[in-house]
């Protein structure tokens, strides 16, 4: 018996504005539109909605909106509506739910609890438009012993560094999870940007081998598509241990997003979902991952980072010192509000903890033992603006990754469908009409536009502060202050609340 | 209900328990022949500056003026009371031979109320237990006072350097200087410090300059960057307890040039590094050198105002922020350097200069002893 679920959100149409133009029934790949000849006029069948909004945006006489569905059960403070469908459906199909992006439930976003410092009176602040203000970051270990040559000059003895022209990357997002387009946009902004963009672990097509400077490429724990000229076109190679949207499981891929390039591309058949194993199956112990960390090293000759990604779980600091021991270059911390292409809805929603304590945390943790330098440190799981940006860098982060951000500059509207591999956005999607409708050269630039506003934002606080160069933002907690935040909160995050002095 | 009032009423802060910004005044000198000089000439220029002081911190260093026991590390002490001191002591003699000590001589003064008990010792590591500590010599100094100030409560040891002396109090420096007796002490190189702290700290500790062994601090500013390089340095074994900026840019200086072996002109191309679109315009050579040590300690780059002097055995050593955001000019005249915050500070002891000039921005100002020159 299959139980009959009230849509969520409903397709209104203004019938008074609707010119019956048809351009939604094209749009919507989800078949919600269609036309009735009988009736004159266009109908919709709001049960196939995702509220992707494509039929939204695209409407030109606007006569189209998506509302929250006023239907209900029962008001139930124990048995919300959506907990009680997801019963309905799982008794129906008998399987794991599916989700897409990152967690959507109200738990506290630290980021929202923190204000920045400015300057007054006692020191100025700096004015960007008048002065340097210097985003530069360098990625890797910054640690070396001072060595010099027979005339005194200082050796330049250090491992290889990533440099960004500002603090923030695009983050790991697989060719098969999104579009063709949308790898080729992400790459050609990251090139244009000065930063990188991060394959996933699906491999890397060969058309964008020519951005390689740009690109870090990912080492999963199903090996997709890692070969020996994959790893020697990247600037970095990535060790994905964990993400934080499904911590202690591996990669989802459906099916049906395994066109012909993408199966060549990730060495794997056409059509089969591809699920990566929980673990990698030589990653038993902090030990093997040296050894993984050393062959990288090996096969590249020593000439690219190694970063390792995990995912924000309860003991991440004492799991971060053990890599930043293992040779890693870069940690990055995936936190569990960080997205995904697909995940078992269970895992995304309740595995993990905030980026924002998580980094604390390991900071403080590889200061305390003295070896916050031997690595940097990455943080993802939602970074939403500049402000988030700024924060993170004045908890202890190097830089940050933007995976949904980035998404929602190429179009994503976050109906969070991607799974499905229908995305009328031509993100998510493997179908080549639906690719087709993300430009990449105007995906490019909105990228570009982004990143070069938020840089702008994060120079306008960096100066009032009174600070022109990031690296003195790095770990400056006395920048933060907390609001609404226990004792026990402030404590983790090493912060004072707000009134408090210096 | 009144002495739940009073508890509930809390007294202000004291020194190392809230971070306290200041604005300063700055000045020094040095005689690069090697000639020495009194403190008097320190007193009359700081003295001109004396609005960018505001009454809550003075203090001197001087250097060359401990000759005859120059081989000896000269500890200078406040204690709060004579129990204090017998600890204190008991501690130094359990691990250093004190060849002289006696109550440093002062001048009573209006001025300066609250007068600590100030003592001063001239001693030399027991070689039992210094080589026991498997410490060089100048690292199981650092280490006995930093155990002192610690953990001997009232006890607080405020220069520990070889041939040199910091001398501070709450207090104008000028009056401070009187109250030390400075035109007694003959130096080749003096630093000075007029405080303006813009909370009431009454402690003596926390007046200026900061020593630690010879290396000496005064500064002018209010870094940015506090936070930032605090946290990095103190993953090194420093702690900073007063939370001044003067104290975490001393440690740096000493964890350049004593732990990582920089050169000076290497430890300002760290503290305050060039912009990267400046470097880009240097030498293949120099661009190799300052991004390698940008890229090295990017946590120890210091954001915000600051002009400090850096006073060293053998010489002294004037840095500005990056961006100049302190003013601080320097002058030479014969074998005599000055540095100060103001020109009439260097003026009003010698008005004939042979050359006067504000330094730009990140580019330290080195004045050594001449060559040949023993003090």
């Amino acid at each position: 018996m299959d139980t009959y679920i009230y849509p969520e959100y409903e397709v209104v149409r203004d019938t008074d504005k609707c010119i019956a133009c048809r351009v939604c029934e094209r749009q919507c790949s989800n078949g919600v539109h269609r036309y009735d000849a009988d009736l004159g006029k266009m109908i919709a069948d709001s049960d196939r909605c995702v509220n992707c909004h494509r039929c939204v945006c695209l409407c030109p006489t606007h006569a189209l909106k998506i509302k929250k569905s006023e239907d209900t059960y029962r008001i139930n403070a124990n048995w919300d509506g959506q907990t009680m469908n997801e019963i309905y459906r799982q008794a129906n199909s008998g399987g794991v739910l599916l989700s897409s992006m990152g967690n959507p439930k109200p738990y506290p976003i630290y980021w929202d609890k923190m204000f920045i410092n400015a300057s007054q009176v006692t020191n100025p602040s700096i004015d960007p438009l008048r002065e340097p203000m210097e985003t530069v970051v360098y990625l890797g270990k910054h640690t070396v012993d001072i060595e010099r040559d027979a005339n005194g000059k200082i050796k330049n003895n250090l491992p290889p560094q990533l440099r960004l022209s500002m603090p923030i990357m695009f983050s790991a997002m697989s060719y098969g999870s999104i579009s063709y387009n949308a790898h080729a946009s992400l790459a050609r902004a990251a090139e244009e940007l000065g930063i990188y963009y991060n394959t996933g672990e699906g491999g890397l097509h060969r058309d964008f081998y020519r951005y390689g400077k740009n690109t870090i490429v990912q080492v999963a724990s199903g090996r997709f598509g890692v070969h020996k000229d994959y790893l020697d076109t990247a600037a970095a190679i990535e060790i994905k241990m964990g993400q934080g949207a499904k911590p202690g499981i591996g990669g989802h891929l459906p099916g049906k997003k395994i066109s012909v390039e993408v199966s060549a591309t990730r060495m794997i058949p056409q059509g089969v979902d591809a699920i990566s194993p929980a673990p990698h199956h030589d990653i038993y112990s902090i030990e093997d991952l040296r050894q993984l960390i050393y062959t990288l090293k090996e096969a590249t000759a020593y000439q690219k980072p190694v970063i390792v990604k995990i995912a924000a779980v309860h003991n991440v600091a004492a799991i971060a010192s053990g890599v930043a021991r293992s040779g890693a270059d870069i940690i990055a911390i995936d936190g569990f509000r960080g997205g995904t292409g697909a995940a078992p809805t269970r895992i995304r929603d309740n595995v993990g903890i905030p980026i924002e304590l998580a980094l604390a945390q390991v900071d403080e943790r590889l200061r305390q033992e003295s070896i916050r330098d031997n690595v940097s440190v990455v943080v993802a799981g939602s970074v939403r603006s500049s402000a988030d940006v700024v924060k993170a860098i004045c908890l202890g982060a190097d830089a940050v990754y933007i995976g949904t951000a980035a998404l929602l500059a190429l179009g994503c509207h976050l109906c969070r469908s991607c799974h499905t591999g229908k995305c009328n956005w031509g993100i998510a999607t493997q179908d080549k009409e639906l690719v087709k409708r993300l430009n990449p050269d105007i995906g490019a630039k909105r990228l570009v536009n982004l990143m070069h506003a938020w840089n702008h934002e994060i120079q306008e606080m960096m100066g009032g502060m009174g600070i022109n160069s990031i690296e003195s933002m790095r770990g400056n907690r006395l920048m933060l202050r907390g609001i609404g935040l226990t004792e026990k909160e402030l404590e983790v995050l090493g912060i004072h609340h707000a009134g408090e002095a210096m | 209900m009144l002495s739940e009032f009073q508890f509930k009423t809390k007294r202000a802060p004291l020194e190392g328990e809230v971070r306290i910004p200041s604005g300063c005044a700055i000045s020094a000198v040095i005689d690069r022949s090697g000639k020495k000089m009194n403190g008097e000439c320190m007193i009359r220029s700081i003295s001109t500056m004396h609005d960018r002081s505001n009454g809550l911190g003075g203090g001197f260093a001087g250097y060359g003026i401990y000759s005859e026991y120059k081989d000896f590390y000269a500890f200078h002490l406040f204690f709060d009371n004579f129990e204090a001191r017998k600890d204190a002591e008991e501690f130094l003699n359990s691990h250093f031979e004190i060849v002289y000590s006696s109550e440093m001589k002062t001048w009573k003064h209006s001025a300066i109320t609250d007068q600590p008990i100030i003592w001063r010792y001239f001693v030399t590591p027991l070689q039992k237990r210094l080589q026991n500590s498997l410490l060089d010599e100048e690292a199981y100094v650092v280490s006995c006072v930093n155990r002192i100030n610690a953990e001997y409560k009232g006890a607080y040891v405020f220069s520990c350097g070889k041939n040199m002396g910091i001398f501070k109090a709450v207090g104008y420096p000028e009056d401070v200087g009187r109250f030390y007796r400075l035109d007694e002490y003959e130096g080749y190189a003096w630093t000075c410090h007029g405080r303006y702290p813009t909370n009431t700290p009454g402690w003596w500790g926390g007046a200026h300059p900061f020593g630690l062994l010879d290396y000496s601090i005064v500064h002018n500013g209010e870094i940015s960057s506090y936070d930032a390089n605090r946290r990095y340095i103190e993953m090194f074994g420093y702690k900073c307890s007063l939370q001044t900026d003067t104290e975490v840019i001393t440690y740096i200086i000493d964890y350049l040039l004593r732990q990582k072996k920089l050169t000076l002109e290497e430890v300002a191309q760290v503290i305050s590094a060039s912009f990267w679109s400046t470097i880009a315009e240097k030498s293949p050579e120099q661009q190799a050198q300052e991004t390698f040590l940008r890229r090295a300690f990017p946590g120890l780059l210091i954001c915000g105002p600051f002009s400090i002097i850096f006073g060293f055995n053998g010489g002294l050593m004037a840095l500005n922020d990056r961006l100049k955001l302190r003013s601080m000019v320097c002058a030479e005249k014969g074998d005599l350097a000055y540095i100060a915050s103001e020109e009439c500070a260097i003026r009003v002891i010698q008005p004939e200069l042979d050359k006067i000039f504000s330094p730009a921005g990140g580019q330290p100002v080195i004045y050594r002893l001449n060559g040949g020159v023993k003090i």
